[in-house]
């Protein structure tokens, strides 16, 4: 077993630097200039596709007794996205609305 | 305020407050996962020092849960650190994908800002526009850290759980963000809409195999739509297979 002291604070100080390295290392060694433009449009596409990624079926989950409750505020971010209010505000309006649903 | 204010305001802004002000829905979004963390960590038997510790040296949410549940079973220190590393391959991916964005600063900055790669903060800046200044990178780092880091100690000293409602409420806050990020994106480009439908759907279905679970299903449907809509879409998507 991990032995919460003084051992765990190493583990953890290892778990830092593993999570480090993939973090620095292909930003600290690519060199963009010399990749190939298709490497670059696929690089140019990773944020959209990890979008994706990260809101399902993440946002389904957020309460374990029913996927409606993830529905609801997605759609209230949607919307709010949508009419193009920034960032802050889209969050707290799905903040807010689902806050008032849970007392429905 | 007249928009001409609002404009000469925007320009004359410091690129590090713009990345605080960019980072302020990451730092609500922290809030709540943070706050939980440390009630956790305390429940899992770390003291205070490890709670901070691991939220100041590893700062990458889902790893340190699974931590948290890995050290409450007894876990191998061996064990723990690898499942560490595997959770947290797909900064690699936003790494380079960053890279493309970065300006030429000097490797040692990019050495310091990439320490502050999350699902998150990547999200963000990769969204933000053309070329990312590593002093935008660095005050978005910093407010979405300083709220990872404070509120797993404020959960840890707290003891208690946030109000149900509160809790439940705020677990929305990150996923709103990514919305909010995608959705002028994706109203301006159909390769957008295409890349994020694709993973999210692959994600979605790569959820119920167990083997995918712990970050390789993300790695794997954003690699597949980053890769294979590259293919049929080039460009900005105006042009298409």
């Amino acid at each position: 077993m991990v032995h919460v002291n003084p051992d765990l604070i190493w583990v953890i100080v290892v778990m830092g630097i593993v999570t480090y390295i993939p973090r620095m290392l292909p930003l600290v060694l690519l060199h963009t200039n010399n990749l190939h433009p298709r490497i670059q449009g696929i690089l140019k596409n990773v944020p959209f596709a990890i979008l994706g990624a990260l809101i399902f079926p993440g946002v389904l989950n957020i309460n374990p007794d029913s996927y409606l409750y993830g529905i609801i505020g997605a759609a209230a971010a949607f919307i709010a996205a949508w009419l193009n209010l920034n960032v802050i505000l889209v969050v707290l309006s799905s903040i807010l609305v689902l806050y008032g649903y849970t007392f429905f | 305020m007249l928009p001409s204010t609002a404009l000469f305001r925007n320009q004359t802004q410091m690129p590090w407050k713009k990345g605080i002000q960019a980072g302020l829905p990451i730092a609500i979004g922290y809030m709540p996962i943070a706050f939980t963390f440390g009630l956790l960590a305390k429940s899992a038997g770390l003291t205070l020092f490890e709670t901070v510790g691991m939220s100041m040296i590893v700062f990458a949410g889902a790893s340190q849960y699974i931590a948290l549940s890995m050290i409450a079973a007894a876990s191998g220190a061996v064990e723990l650190i690898l499942t560490t590393f595997i959770m947290n391959i797909r900064h690699l991916l936003m790494s380079a994908s960053l890279n493309e964005r970065a300006e030429d600063d000097p490797k040692w900055l990019k050495g310091i800002y990439a320490f502050f790669i999350t699902d998150e903060t990547f999200s963000v800046a990769a969204t933000s526009g053309k070329k990312i200044n590593g002093g935008y990178l660095l005050g978005l780092g910093l407010i979405a850290y300083s709220s990872w880091v404070v509120f797993s100690g404020i959960g840890f000293l707290m003891g208690a759980g946030l109000p149900a409602a509160l809790q439940a409420s705020m677990g929305i806050a990150l996923y709103a963000m990514f919305i909010a990020l995608l959705v002028p994106a994706a109203k301006k480009s159909r390769k957008v809409i295409v890349l994020a439908g694709t993973a999210a759907i692959l994600n979605s279905l790569f959820s119920f195999v167990p083997s995918l679970n712990g970050g390789w299903g993300i790695i794997l449907s954003t690699s597949i739509s980053a890769v294979t809509i590259e293919f049929f879409m080039r460009g900005d998507g105006t042009r298409e297979s």
